[in-house]
């Protein structure tokens, strides 16, 4: 900080604003740059488990790929069609990354590296990534054309029914740490045991039921029914081109992104070390997210995507009746001496 | 007890966790992908690529204008004109190809009584404008000297089996 004193004095009164949009800087940026990487992944591990090598030719071994991806579609032109509503169109996108990105707020890397250490942190992320679902409805609806209206149908329908399944997984974790905020949620997980006393083994079912959750509300495979490329052509956005897809496809990974780093930080134990003796470190938080994306990559090379009303009975039929009733097991068995987290 | 057994067995993901298994296995396995400009595929003799016409060894250019290809031409591909030549034969004055609609079927070589007409291994070329893939008389027959000795030695090695 005392490095920093120079530079304060110059801004004056403006630094604490100066300060924060650094700070939103230092974590949006890393961010992006994950989002195309994590495109690169995908496109890697999905070519490997299909025996292909994927992309390879731009720059050593592909690496340069995103990157010519992201000029090639910065470059191309942005179509609005002509019975679009035109400010809503390009309102869509803005307003389905504006959630994905405004949610790593709260998301602490480390103890006390958090942009905004609030108490009701879990609540905000819970409120502000049901936003994201705007995004996608307003998409179907300006673009003014039956595959996008049909998507953005499917897709409303399914993360509503999943936030409540999500919803209640997450309640879960409030009972094992007594509360909302997400650092101190960490810090609960904080045991002797290592790796035994995060929260994925008491909580087992709800930490899958918030996974497979978390790959509904992100419509990745196999719940893509939004997109459903093979049915509806790609669903919300069809319409969409260059830049205004572009961003659709950012905030679909920064999603990814946000839902693995929160399954990491409520289930997985966050920066902490999965063995007693090592140090606890951002890089453990780093691995945990990478395992998480992988599966979720590993699912969309492995699975079908699900029937509509398969998706929908698994919500509501499954998911919420399970967490229910580990609610209720767990609230018993945490008033028994037998409870040992 | 069956409906028991297949409850638990969806309910505890274990078909999932195979399908995951499977993939998980091909995620190590050998990749089967050829790496295009670098490595190549074997080709057989009988390949059909971009066609040539061929000459005697005399240098007389095989092609008597029985306009049978044009005929069998599946696709229309085939454009001749013939006409008499001064020593009395009669020869093209022109023989195009259009292989932009060429299907690449071969028929014109089955049909050629004279081996004229041949589908080479050629299949790495390209056009830049319009046009420019609809090889002319003289274009096949720089094709059919330039590669005539892989032409022959092709022939030669499907002989047998025709």
């Amino acid at each position: 900080m005392e490095l920093l004193a120079p530079v304060e004095a110059f801004f004056g009164p403006a630094w604490p604003l100066v300060w924060s949009l650094a700070k939103i800087v230092a974590i949006v940026l890393p961010l992006m740059v994950s989002v195309a990487y994590l495109t690169f992944a995908e496109r890697k591990v999905i070519g490997y488990m299909q025996v292909r090598l994927g992309p390879n030719r731009v720059g050593p071994k592909g690496l340069l790929q995103p990157i010519a991806d992201a000029l090639k579609l910065m470059t191309k032109e942005i179509i609005v069609p002509t019975g679009a509503n035109p400010f809503l169109f390009v309102l869509a996108p803005v307003l389905s990354i504006m959630p994905a990105l405004a949610a790593w707020a709260v998301i602490p890397f480390e103890p006390d590296v958090v942009l905004a250490d609030v108490n009701a942190g879990l609540l905000y992320v819970m409120a502000i990534t049901s936003m994201g679902v705007y995004g996608v409805i307003i998409a179907g609806w300006a673009s003014n054309s039956k595959y996008a209206f049909l998507g953005s149908l499917r897709s409303a329908a399914q993360i509503v029914s999943y936030e409540i399944a999500m919803g209640f997984a997450l309640v879960g974790v409030l009972m094992m740490s007594h509360s909302l905020n997400l650092s101190e949620i960490v810090r609960r997980q904080d045991g002797s045991l290592g790796l035994l006393s995060w929260n994925w083994v008491p909580l087992f079912p709800m930490f899958l039921v918030y996974l497979i959750s978390g790959v509904a509300e992100t419509n990745r495979a196999p719940f893509d029914v939004a997109e459903g490329e093979s049915e509806i052509v790609a669903g919300f956005h069809v319409e969409y081109s260059g830049m205004a897809f572009a961003v659709f496809f950012l905030a679909e990974y920064a999603n990814m992104i946000l839902v693995s780093s929160l399954t990491a930080i409520m289930f997985l134990g966050g920066w902490l070390s999965p063995i007693p003796g090592l140090p606890s470190s951002f890089l453990w938080l780093l691995l945990k997210v990478a395992a998480v994306l992988f599966c979720f990559l590993w699912f969309r090379a492995t699975f079908p995507r699900y029937r509509y009303d398969q998706i929908m009975r698994l919500g509501w039929k499954v998911f919420i009746p399970v967490t229910l009733v580990w609610l209720l097991v767990i609230g018993g068995w945490m008033q028994t001496p037998l409870w040992p987290w | 007890m069956n409906k028991l057994r297949d409850f638990f067995g969806t309910f505890l993901l274990v078909e999932l966790v195979r399908g995951l298994a499977l993939t998980g296995r091909h995620l190590f396995a050998r990749k089967i992908t050829v790496q295009f400009p670098e490595e190549k595929t074997p080709q057989s003799p009988r390949f059909r690529g971009l066609h040539a016409l061929r000459r005697y060894p005399n240098g007389e250019e095989r092609c008597i204008a029985c306009k049978l290809c044009e005929a069998v031409c599946p696709a229309l591909a085939i454009t001749i004109e013939s006409d008499v030549r001064d020593d009395g034969t009669r020869r093209t004055t022109r023989y195009d190809i259009d292989l932009t609609k060429c299907i690449f079927c071969g028929f014109c070589e089955e049909s050629c009584p004279v081996d004229s007409i041949v589908e080479t291994r050629l299949f790495e070329y390209h056009g830049e404008r319009r046009g420019d893939l609809v090889y002319t008389k003289e274009m096949l027959l720089a094709i059919g000297d330039r590669f005539e000795p892989q032409i022959a030695a092709d022939r030669m090695a499907d002989a047998p089996y025709r």
